[in-house]
This record gives structure tokens, sequence and C-alpha cells, in this order.
């Protein structure tokens, strides 16, 4: 449930936790991600950085510049002026993803363990915008919410010692992408030739909390001009403003 | 162009400024240094900018050569340290020319020591910082702990020996037993109330898990109401969290950006420096502040720092000295803590 009006944490001498709600909610992550986005562009308020989360921003500031009791007052403001619909500020980015083969090994495992063929993974996994609600655990990490439980499937029994950066992934009913090569136990369908992750671009993640993620089957021709474009700084990630977005068919 | 190399490098040596900040939304963790009040006032008594990166060492500091004149300057745990065989004082701006060779002895109290120059670290900035961030295998020199037979190329301007010294009366203490101030929040209500009157009562001690990361600490568990599980949130500097067994853990410079723990609160700013510097074994009590006076502590602590320096006084000396309390140290000098003036100092004395 969205609160009617944030609720504020102490976080220490230089952070504090604006909460918003009490679960893991769209809703409730339009209202952050509008918030953080008045927060990065207020002339008014002089702040550090700050954490957007599934139901809270952690706004980090230096007491140098500002203290808590005006902080408080200031995000209020801002608060209080942001709209009540959250409308269509959201990115869409799409990730184009080769399903099956090498770079996705345990397609046909998720599609028997579902029932399905791996054509109808491949459907329901592109089917469906995801939400990303934060990022966090390493740099890039994202934590997606809304696939279907059609296609979820329980993580390896035995973690792989090395998956490559920019596997697509399914562990229960979440679905991720690896942003560094990494061990892990995630169910691989697929690869993307997109470097989520690159510490030294200027914009070294590529997605930001609040985006929807959508995943474009591509072949292995396809993967293999974006990596080269990729690789030479060429190429356009496609990134829509606002737009429809895809709920899957259930 | 003026280098150091590290003709021995100690154990877990590393090139950090304040840390990666700016990126945390990304899941950048920010590193830094464990000891940032150390590391500012090694870069003012270079006339550094206090966020200039510097050589941190836990444990061991390193032996170094200079190919150019430099001035440098040891800060943060205690140890010896020599210049060419002879022995020179920490917290002190140091003039060095090519060719000499500087050596830190194993720290006999604390942990990090922190070793700045005026040139500063020319290693490249990525994302603003060059802290290393050695689980990302990312920043300072090639994202790695510095080794033996190292060269690191020093900046462009050599600035002028500011010849200051640390005053005295701010020498650190260190001390196996102390209380950290801490700011309860941001979920102490997921605790009992035991729980959190034991956290506030209770000795805790710091285990052998302490590192870059965090302090594990271990003594009376802490006592969830319903469980340790959150949905994940940010994690501040100095974040103590409490898994499911009770016992704290005190998240430092290489903590992850966000966690699904309860964090019952949070140590402030200066009471992290002090921290750090404890190995394990040593005693922790924590004490309850509000975020007000947690903001007026941390303006007073790293509002000026230059009030932590004094002019180098070769010849200073003591009248009418109160002498309260005296030891002896290994090094052959004999400290004394004497008042004047309603403050308090140590005088350090070598008979010659």
């Amino acid at each position: 449930m969205l609160y009617d009006q944030a609720i504020f944490h102490p976080a220490g001498d230089r952070s504090l936790v604006m909460e918003f709600g009490d679960g893991i909610e769209p809703v409730i992550n339009a209202r952050i991600r509008l918030m953080a986005k008045a927060i990065e562009t207020s002339e008014e308020i002089e702040i550090d950085e700050i954490i957007p989360t599934y139901r809270s921003i952690q706004i980090f500031y230096s007491p140098l510049t500002i203290d808590v009791a005006e902080l408080i007052e200031k995000l209020r403001a801002i608060e209080e002026a942001l709209p009540e619909d959250a409308g269509s500020d959201y990115r869409i980015v799409s990730i184009p993803t080769v399903y099956g083969g090498d770079f996705g090994p345990d397609l046909e495992h998720v599609a028997e363990h579902n029932g399905l063929t791996p054509e109808e993974v491949i459907r329901i996994h592109t089917g469906t915008d995801y939400l990303l609600y934060m990022l966090g655990f390493t740099p890039g990490f994202s934590y997606l919410g809304g696939m279907s439980e059609t296609i979820a499937t329980p993580r390896l029994l035995k973690p792989r010692v090395k998956i490559p950066a920019g596997s697509v992934g399914i562990a229960g009913s979440q679905t991720g992408v690896y942003p560094i090569d990494s061990p892990g136990g995630w169910q691989l369908i697929g690869r993307t030739p997109l470097k989520m992750y690159d510490p030294l671009a200027e914009t070294p993640v590529l997605l930001k909390a609040g985006d929807y993620v959508r995943f474009v089957a591509i072949d292995q021709a396809e993967y293999e001009a974006i990596e080269q474009q990729v690789a030479q700084g060429t190429y356009q990630v496609s990134i829509e403003q606002g737009g429809e977005l895809n709920h899957g068919d259930d | 162009m003026a280098m150091i190399k590290i003709q021995q490098s100690g154990p877990l040596t590393t090139i950090q400024d304040k840390g990666r900040y700016g990126y945390m939304q990304y899941g950048m963790m920010p590193a830094g240094a464990m000891d940032e009040l150390s590391m500012y006032l090694a870069n003012l008594l270079v006339g550094n900018d206090p966020t200039e990166a510097v050589i941190e060492a836990a444990y061991l500091g390193p032996t170094i050569t200079f190919d150019a004149d430099e001035v440098v300057a040891v800060t943060g745990a205690r140890c010896t340290l020599s210049l060419n065989g002879e022995e020179v004082p920490m917290w002190r701006s140091l003039s060095v020319q090519a060719g000499d060779v500087l050596k830190l002895s194993p720290v006999t109290q604390g942990l990090y020591v922190y070793l700045a120059f005026s040139r500063g670290l020319d290693v490249p900035l990525i994302m603003g910082s060059k802290s290393t961030y050695l689980r990302g295998k990312l920043g300072g020199l090639e994202g790695r702990k510095l080794k033996t037979g190292d060269v690191i190329a020093l900046g462009e301007e050599k600035r002028p020996d500011p010849g200051l010294m640390l005053d005295p009366y701010h020498l650190p203490e260190f001390k196996s037993k102390r209380i950290l101030r801490v700011v309860l929040g941001p979920q102490d209500d997921y605790f009992t109330e035991e729980g959190i009157t034991n956290f506030l009562s209770q000795d805790y001690t710091i285990t052998q898990e302490a590192d870059r990361m965090g302090y594990r600490l271990d003594g009376e568990p802490i006592a969830h109401k319903a469980g340790p599980d959150i949905i994940s949130d940010g994690i501040a500097h100095g974040t103590v969290q409490v898994p499911g067994n009770g016992l704290p853990i005190i998240l430092l410079s290489d903590r992850g950006t966000t966690g699904g723990y309860t964090k019952i609160a949070t140590v402030i700013a200066p009471d992290i420096c002090a921290l750090v510097q404890m190995p394990p074994g040593s005693k922790l009590n924590f004490d309850a502040i509000s975020v007000e006076e947690a903001n007026a502590i941390y303006r007073e602590t790293f509002g000026e720092l230059e009030k932590y320096l004094i002019p180098i006084e070769e010849d200073a000396q003591v009248i009418a000295p109160e002498v309260s309390e005296s030891s002896s140290v290994d090094d052959g000098f004999s400290a004394y803590e004497v008042e004047h003036d309603g403050r308090k100092y140590i005088i350090r004395v070598k008979k010659l």
C-alpha cells in the first residue's frame, strides 16, 4: 500500500530513509521514480546522492551543507508538489537477446520444467516489460519485477563457476541479466551483446531504477553485429520514453 | 614525471580517497579510506586538498623510495617511521629528497595507516574516484592491492612544504574498549524492547571477521520481533545490520549498497574513524544519540579540519606543566600527559 505521506526514518548522521509504502508494488515504485527525479533536478536542495529501492529512497547529505530538520522540510515540500499520477514518465529499454543454444543452455530445461516449448518460453519472456525496482548487490545488478509464473523455474542445484556477463537468466520467479562475469545459479536462457555495466563508460550502468526492461529476441548474426557496434561505441540502445507497456497474456 | 617505488608493500596496501560516491544507485559500492579523518589530515599535512588519494595500509605500511623531492605525511595507526634509517615523526609534514627511503614498521596500535604525497597519486579517476574496489577489480592501481616492485606515478605539482604537525591535543587515543555513538534506525522498530536494551547496554566484541567490508561482532544476541528480513533497501556507511543470529555487523567502506537484513542503528562518522582502528578482541558499547546531535558532532569533527594542525614548533617549551600521567614507550621516548590552561597535551621527550 502506498502511504498518504512518506515516512522518514533516521539512518545515521549523513543519511535519511524516506519510505513510501509497505510492499513491492508498481504504484509505490512509480511514486519513488517521480520523487527521485524531483530530488535530482531540484535546485532547492543540496544533497550528495540517493539510492532508490523497492519502497523507499535513501538520501545522503552532508551535515556541513544542510541539517536534518531543513532537509526533511525541503523533501516534504518536494513531495507535496509531486503530481498525483506518475503517468508515463518512464523509459522502456530494449535488451536484444539471443535465446537458447550456447547462449542459453538452460532454455530447454526451463521449457520442460513448465510443460512448454522453448519457443513459448521465449514468447512469454519477451512478451512482458519488466519494472526495474532497484539496482544493488553488484554494480549494474537489476532487481526486475513482473515475470510470468508460467516460466518460473528454481535455481540450478549446482551453481556454475563462471557465467559470462550479459547472460539472461531465471531464478524462481525473478529474471535478470548478469552485469559482470560471475559465479551463479540462475537458469540461463539467453545472452545480450549489450554491456549492462562498463566502468569506463560515461554512463557506467545502462539501466536506472524505474526503467522498464523489454527483452527482444535476436539471432546469432544480429548478436555478432550488435556486439561489434558495442565494441566500437556506435551502438544506439533503443530507449523509448513513455510508450505502451506489454503486460503479457496472463 | 616523479615516481615512487614500493620496495616492500605490506599485506593489504591499497590506494584510497574519500570513495566512489554518486553511483550507489547503480549498485556501485563506494570503497574509500577506512579512517576518513586520518586520510584528510595526511593530505592537509602535505598541502593537498583533503580528499586527494593516499596509500592506505593495514597492519604493515610499505617501504617506499622516491626519485624526486617530495613532501609526505604519515597518519593513522601508530607505527615507527624511518627516513633513510633515522626515525622521523608521524602526523607531520616531511620533506624527502630524491633517493630517500621511507620505511614504515608494523603498526603497534591501531590498524590502518595513511601516506599522503604532495603531488598526489597519478592513477585514473574511475567514476570520479581513485579508490580501489578490490572485489570489483577497479580503481587504484589496476584495481588491486599494491605489491612489492610497483612503481606509481605522482601528479605534476609538488606543493611547498606547509610545515605542519598535528596539534598533540588531537593525537588519537588507541583504546581496546570504546563507546560508539549511534543513531537508532532505520529499522529499530523491528527489534524487541529487550533486544534494543541489549544493544545499548551489553559489551560487544570485534571478531576475527573484520575487514574493509565490515566488522562482525560477538556478544548478547539482539532479538527481532518477527525475523530479520526486510524488503531490501539502502545501506549507509556505519550501518549496524543484525541478521538472523542476532549478532551485529557494522558495515564499512567496502559495503554493498543495498541489503535485505534489519538495520538497528548507524554509527556516526567520527566514531567510524575510531572503530576501524580497533583490532579483533576489542570491546564496544553503543550509545544512542539524536540525529540533530549527530549532525552537530559531524560539523564539529569535519567542519574545520585545519583546527587539528599547528605549525611545527621545533623549540616548543612547556611552561609549568602539571604532569598527570606518564608512560614509557618502546621507541626511547617517554610520553607525558600535561594540562596547561585547561587543555590537555601529550609531550614526548627523549634523553639526548
